[in-house]
């Protein structure tokens, strides 16, 4: 197992180092933020120093040395627009998105796993066709007017949520969180919704296919011919052989949420790193990007690991051959 | 003769076709006294496995049961209610079923699965059921019973899981075990020696069963009565020595032609000319007459049952040998 740990490791760091420099050089060639961040009025020296103090006189090769010499000292640079440590900055907004994050799949889990099992279990039924029918219009909304749909019902119609920010936040661990005050959980319920309606239709429709499939197998079968009751047939046999597949997509997706989160947070103002990222790159503030990438990476091989993980605590098949 | 546990009466069970209904076992009767044993014969599709799972209350959709009456101990099982049902299920009438390799749930590890069984049926502590499990693990014959309670069924080998689900079978102490083909899946040795240890607990604890198969010689050594079956209805009943010394339906004697220790080295085997035909587009008549040799006019009407010696049925116009 400690083997298995390392090796996943080093295959995390050559492909965050491998895409460190891919996105380097790609952000040297698509703009000088010198444009930019250069106040066109100052005078020549003044602007020369500005340069200089960003470090954006050198050629790029050396630019990337010295990024590099950062990097082993855990350096990730200090953002141009800033002017603080990007690694700091973006830290500062993950909570946000986490907690962004994290609710909506939790939404998707639990609303997603029952309605997926019942469609399964009675695919004939009229709510079974509902439910399906409703996780097709889940699937192809487009987010940011989903978004604004929610909006509007819920904040200009019937007035009971607030249209965007974060509201109240308390601080724990000297993170600060919204979901602890009733203010903060009614502004992330509607950011919380709106990442999730995709998420609990694709979690639909991988349930009712696992149960579809499962419903059929012989231990089903067995289970109820040894007289379990239909409860333990359904919450036990079935759901927890359901799980493997639903778990990998649903750590997939948990990091695309915290990855992507650009959308949502840009319609409900939702201060996390997705609107960070989106900014970072209209102002070519390379530090940023780069670290928020480099982040990015490190996190889909956390989410990955974890998720096997959980496989294996799920499926006691893949724990032998990882033994093996 | 004592009083019987079970007795079939005129079982008709249908399954639902886009074609319109099929009916898979037709007018199905027999009874067993305590400690009997009845092996149910045919080809795939005659029907055995239905009738197995149509006393237990078990059709699924679009499967329903017609007609008839299955007294258990003169309780009629079809005319209760499904938790009355669920009750009887694993306790009263236990099923072992074919293929061991997929009748144990993948995930769930063996003590769960005996305990989970135990406790539907009985008011135990956990520690008391696994007690229970333990010993029921021990009289099938499987080794350090204790420990292989903590395995998860790949861990097992085919043998070892047919084992376990005997175990589990015999563990309440039912009155009947519906046995669906438990040796064709195991190799051959292995299968010799689970009959043998069948026979023996069997004899030992008066369980009345039905070992539905399609060897005869498996039948030979372990039944004290026949039913053939063939496109869903029994074509020949009788005690095993009489119905398999002489047969008197021509698919029966076709049956026995067939088994290959018959035939001499460097022949053909004999085979039953045909096959078994669509449940949906059965002969007018008697179903077996297309591949029968001694078919004629007569057998355009389907034969009624008829009577020949005390407890000898059969099904044709042109019953052979054993009619006296």
């Amino acid at each position: 197992m400690l083997a298995y740990l390392i090796r996943r490791f080093g295959q995390a760091i050559l492909v965050m180092s491998v895409m460190a420099t891919i996105v380097f050089f790609g952000l040297y060639m698509v703009g000088n933020p010198v444009d930019l961040l250069i106040n066109p009025e100052d005078d020549l020296l003044a602007q020369e120093a500005a340069i200089r103090r960003l470090g954006l006189d050198k050629p790029v090769h050396i630019q990337f040395f010295h990024f590099l010499g950062g990097l082993v000292q855990g350096d990730l640079g200090t953002s141009f627009v800033h002017n603080t440590p990007a690694l700091e900055l973006i830290l500062s907004r993950l909570p946000a998105t986490l907690e962004l994050a994290f609710l909506g799949v939790f939404f998707a889990l639990v609303i997603g796993i029952p309605l997926g099992m019942y469609a399964g279990l009675y695919p004939k039924s009229p709510v079974s066709r509902t439910i399906m029918a409703g996780s097709v219009i889940g699937f192809s909304t487009p987010n940011f007017w989903q978004g604004l749909m929610l909006i509007m019902l819920f904040a200009v119609f019937w007035r009971i949520l607030p249209a965007g920010g974060r509201g109240e936040t308390v601080d724990v661990l000297g993170i600060p969180v919204s979901f602890l005050t009733w203010d903060g959980l009614s502004h992330l319920f509607l950011p919380a919704l709106n990442v999730a309606i995709y998420k609990i239709s694709l979690v639909i429709r991988l349930t009712r296919a696992g149960t579809a499939e499962i419903g059929l197998q012989d231990y089903v079968k067995y289970a109820r011919a040894r007289g379990l009751s239909e409860w333990r047939v359904i919450n036990v046999h079935i759901l927890k052989n359901i799980l493997i597949p639903v778990v990998t997509v649903v750590g997939l997706e948990l990091g695309n949420v915290i990855a992507f989160a650009v959308v949502t947070e840009t319609v409900f103002a939702w201060p996390g790193i997705g609107k960070l990222l989106i900014d970072s790159i209209g102002l070519l503030d390379r530090p940023v990007v780069v670290a928020y990438l480099m982040l990015t990476v490190f996190m889909f091989v956390m989410i990955n690991l974890v998720v096997d993980i959980i496989y294996s605590l799920l499926d006691p098949r893949i724990r032998v051959k990882r033994r093996a | 003769m004592s009083a019987p546990v079970l007795s079939v009466r005129g079982l008709i069970t249908e399954f639902e076709t886009r074609e319109g209904s099929v009916r898979a076992v037709n007018n199905v009767s027999f009874d067993l006294a305590p400690g009997e044993v009845l092996g149910l014969v045919g080809e795939s599709g005659s029907g055995k496995t239905i009738t197995g799972f149509s006393i237990m209350g078990l059709v699924e959709e679009p499967g329903v049961i017609r007609g008839g009456e299955v007294l258990l101990n003169d309780e009629n099982v079809l005319a209760l209610p499904e938790p009355k049902l669920r009750a009887l299920r694993g306790d009263r009438i236990a099923m072992i079923f074919q293929d061991p390799m997929m009748t144990l749930n993948p995930v769930l590890r063996i003590d769960t699965q005996m305990i989970e069984t135990i406790l539907a049926h009985r008011k135990l502590s956990k520690a008391e059921a696994r007690e229970m499990a333990t010993e029921a693990l021990a009289l099938v014959g499987i080794p350090s019973p204790a420990e292989r309670l903590r395995a998860y069924p790949h861990e097992l080998s085919g043998g070892m899981r047919q084992r376990v689900v005997i175990a589990i079978a015999l563990m309440l102490e039912p009155d009947l075990i519906i046995a669906d083909e438990p040796t064709t899946a195991l190799d051959v040795t292995i299968q010799s020696q689970i009959l043998f240890e069948m026979q023996k607990l069997m004899a030992s604890r008066q369980t009345a069963m039905i070992w539905i198969t399609h060897d005869l010689t498996v039948v030979a050594g372990l039944a004290q009565k026949v039913a053939v079956m063939y496109a869903g209805k029994i074509v020949e009943y009788g005690l095993v020595d009489d119905l398999l010394d002489r047969p008197a339906h021509p698919y029966t004697q076709g049956l026995m032609q067939s088994i290959p220790s018959n035939t001499s080295r460097g022949n053909r085997l004999t085979q039953i000319p045909g096959m078994t035909p669509s449940l949906l587009k059965l002969p007018k008549g008697c179903a077996f007459a297309p591949r029968c040799a001694y078919a004629s006019e007569a057998c355009k009407v389907a034969p009624e049952e008829t009577a020949i010696g005390e407890t000898r049925r059969v099904r044709c116009h042109h019953a052979l040998g054993g009619v006296s």
